[in-house]
């Protein structure tokens, strides 16, 4: 089974643990500035979002470097940037369409999400479960449950405006 | 090594910067931030030097957690004279400033002398540039940061300003961190403003690491977030309500300062608590608070953030109040609030975003706004003296009237800026200030909680609730319940609180961890991660050695111990109501023996077998 990382902004605080998670596991020290996973605050909205690599199935960072530097490990679906084949061409940042490809000044390679090997450290720090990491098939069965379970009880009360959706019902709830 | 050991020294009067390795025997004695810097300051300057002469030195301080995974070690302190108390300042925040400071390759900046035009100071980690700041001067904190993340076209940077209000002289001015941090108290953004340093901007892509034994240090980080998850108030209080989860509580106990302190319980109190900021609007159905926040590496996240209705009269026809901003802590609530008897709680918000806008302490201004307040319906100030304001006890409008003149250091609001004490004196009623050492009080009134008035009066940063907070022992129960009432055991219990608070300040971790753990949970963290030894022993010891430096430094400046007492009316005027009913502070009947087992004479002066033993 393969699995995800399901990102949850809405259970975000922006407390950047996952940021030193990820570059601790990855750099040996903490350090925000090389991290895979980014969280951004939306200031005048009181609003924080963790963004990283989704591991896209049709990877363009992939498909667009021209000496096969990245690879796909398919025991964790993570598209793995070979270093000691990247030449720092920066081509896939470039093709990526979320920007979460990235070169790192020190080292003249690129570094992007591998899932850690299937451990990701990211997750594990995460205090709120803002980050966690799921069956690739299911990322939205919390969710799924969490609105089946705002239903009310019995039938007749699906008939009620209470159980329609509306926008502020898909919005932060505190 | 969890130090950098690299401190920049500052020179604003020549324009020189230099590089110096951090002094490690002092950090073997002192641990980092508070201690350390404390101990910088005490042999640099004379600590009878005058506040706001380029003598004076301020000092930016990083713990040697801060920057790490630690949970809330993102903490930093700015240490130099307090030009509101003639004391020695220790203002710490959080934010994200300390940790960028970390990152950047640096345990402390000193700032010395005075610029003689206005400068920000550049840091890209081992670059450090002063640069022009004349544009900037005059403007506030939020409009600072906006235009320095424009000329630096990096969205990366951390800033750290003063605003308005120190820049005209305010005596409680701070420095504001990443738009609404704060190291808050006792003036530390009036010495930084003396010197012509409008801001200090940050980014730093070094990291940190180099670890005692950085396996060690994460299972050690690990076991210290679990502790605070499954804590009650750091896993769930703090995270819900914020610090606004005391508003009630300590309401109830009838230790909730009210009108200067005339009243120990507040009518309006649910108004303006944690409770409050979620309920849903009369006026627009939405909650005050938009969400919690967390400061860096924090996983309790206490932080409010706030939106004020568009339509309340405040921010009426202002967009620039409409988005979401800091948002009410306990302190900022009750002084804006209880002690000046107004309960609307989108014009207490909106009060606090002036105070963060353009950097100025909440506590110390809402209680002089109280005591003017008072001074207002004894007749002994008038709307001529006032700039027309009718300051009346729970008016919101005068509140957010007067907090704009003080933002921008106009008029009245100039008065107010000198602090309670000075004001109480100009207008003839001193003893109308609510003070210890010419500081104002915080949220916990001492009639109620007796320990409190104990660490009031001997908090070596005057009227503080951060040096020694008892509450958590005759309130909350943390470590072990003590009767809130009593004065038995209180000088014991104040002592082991200030020298453990010492430490903590000292470590890069925030104090508020302490609902959760104890020292032997922040010592196997820094055991991991600093070179030497950290046993709670130790750690004890520091703490201790720090709390009488400092002591040690305001006795040379000039403070006696007949400064550590607390105004008349809460020695002699009893409570008048709830369960501290009838009772005052017996503050003498616990003052002799702090004294005694600090190993202090009876005069409050450190014994010299006190020095020997603390190696001072």
């Amino acid at each position: 089974m393969l699995r995800a990382l399901n990102l949850e902004p809405q259970k975000c605080t922006g407390c950047l643990q996952c940021e030193l998670a990820c570059s601790y596991e990855n750099e040996g020290v903490f350090n925000p500035a090389r991290s895979r996973i980014k969280v951004f605050n939306f200031h005048d909205e009181g609003r924080f979002a963790p963004y990283t690599c989704t591991q896209c199935e049709q990877a363009w960072c992939l498909h667009a470097c021209p000496v096969e530097a990245i690879v796909l490990n398919t025991a964790t679906g993570a598209k793995e940037v070979r270093e000691d084949i990247c030449v720092g061409c920066k081509v896939c940042t470039i093709a990526c369409p979320f920007g979460t490809v990235n070169y790192n000044q020190d080292s003249g390679k690129v570094i992007k999400c591998d899932l850690c090997g299937g451990d990701p450290w990211c997750a594990k720090a995460c205090p709120t479960g803002a980050i966690s990491y799921v069956d690739l098939d299911n990322t939205g069965l919390d969710r799924m449950r969490a609105w089946a379970q705002q239903r009310p009880a019995g039938p007749a009360s699906y008939n009620t405006p209470r159980a329609r959706a509306t926008p502020a019902d898909f919005t932060r709830q505190d | 090594m969890a130090w950098t050991q690299n401190v920049l020294r500052v020179n604003l009067s020549s324009g020189e910067t230099v590089k110096e390795p951090l002094n490690m025997t002092w950090a073997d004695s002192y641990l980092g931030q508070r201690g350390l810097a404390s101990k910088y300051l005490a042999e640099e300057i004379d600590p009878a030097v005058d506040a706001l002469s380029p003598d004076n030195k301020l000092i930016m301080v990083t713990g040697p957690l801060t920057g790490t995974m630690a949970s809330t070690g993102g903490r930093y302190s700015v240490v130099t004279k307090s030009p509101l108390t003639g004391a020695i300042a220790c203002s710490n925040s959080g934010g994200f400033i300390g940790a960028e400071i970390k990152m950047a390759g640096w345990d402390m900046i000193i700032f010395e002398g005075r610029s003689d035009t206005p400068v920000y100071l550049y840091l890209e980690n081992q670059k450090a540039e002063l640069l022009p700041a004349h544009d900037l001067w005059g403007t506030s904190v939020w409009e600072t940061d906006e235009r320095l993340h424009q000329k630096h076209q990096d969205p990366l940077i951390r800033i750290a300003c003063v605003g308005r209000a120190a820049e005209q002289g305010n005596l409680y001015a701070g420095i504001i961190n990443d738009l609404h941090r704060a190291a808050g108290r006792s003036g530390v953004g009036t010495v930084m403003a003396s010197k012509n340093l409008k801001a200090l901007v940050c980014r730093g892509t070094r990291g940190v690491g180099n670890l005692k034994d950085p396996l060690r240090f994460l299972q050690a980080a690990e076991q210290g977030k679990r502790v605070l998850a499954e804590n009650a108030v750091t896993g769930q209080g703090l995270p819900q309500y914020g610090t606004q989860v005391l508003m009630n509580v300590i309401n109830e106990m009838g230790a909730m300062p009210t009108r200067n302190m005339q009243d120990v319980q507040f009518e309006g109190a649910h108004n303006i608590s944690g409770e409050a900021m979620h309920e849903p609007r009369s006026s627009d159905g939405q909650p005050n608070l938009t969400t919690n926040a967390a400061c860096f590496g924090c996983t309790i996240a206490c932080g409010r953030i706030s939106t004020v209705h568009k339509g309340h009269f405040t921010v009426e026809n202002k967009p620039q109040y409409w988005g979401a901003s800091g948002g009410l802590e306990y302190e900022a609530a009750w002084a804006l609030g209880s002690d000046t008897g107004v309960d609307d709680l989108d014009a207490l918000t909106y009060a606090n975003f002036l105070c963060n806008e353009d950097g100025f302490d909440p506590i110390s201004f809402g209680s002089t706004l109280a005591a003017a307040m008072e001074l207002y319906e004894m007749g002994v100030i008038t709307q001529q003296d006032t700039d027309g304001i009718e300051l009346k006890f729970g008016s919101a409008e005068a509140l957010t009237r007067a907090t704009e003149l003080t933002a921008r250091g106009e008029g009245f609001g100039k008065v107010l800026g000198l602090g309670s004490k000075r004001l109480c004196e100009k207008y003839g009623h001193p003893e109308l200030s609510m003070t210890v050492k010419a500081q104002e009080f915080p949220a916990y009134d001492p009639r109620g909680i007796q320990g409190m008035g104990l660490a009031y009066a001997t908090s070596n940063r005057g009227a503080c609730h951060l040096r020694g907070y008892t509450v958590a022992s005759e309130v909350l129960g943390i470590p072990e319940k003590t009767d809130p009432l009593a004065t038995d055991g209180k000088a014991e219990l104040v002592k082991a609180f200030q020298d453990a608070t010492a430490v903590v300040d000292s470590s890069g971790l925030c104090v508020f961890t302490t609902f959760a753990w104890t020292l032997d949970d922040i010592a196997p963290q820094l055991d991991a991660a600093c070179e030497g030894n950290w046993s709670t022993g130790k750690l004890l010891e520091v703490g201790e050695r720090i709390w009488n430096l400092e002591r040690d430094f305001n006795l040379k400046a000039g403070l006696t111990g007949k400064d550590d007492t607390l105004p008349k009316r809460l020695r002699k005027d009893a409570a008048k109501s709830g369960p501290a009913k009838g009772m005052v502070n017996e503050l003498d009947s616990m003052l002799p023996r702090y004294y005694e087992i600090r190993g202090w004479t009876p005069q409050g002066e450190l014994t010299a077998e006190t020095r020997q033993r603390l190696n001072l």
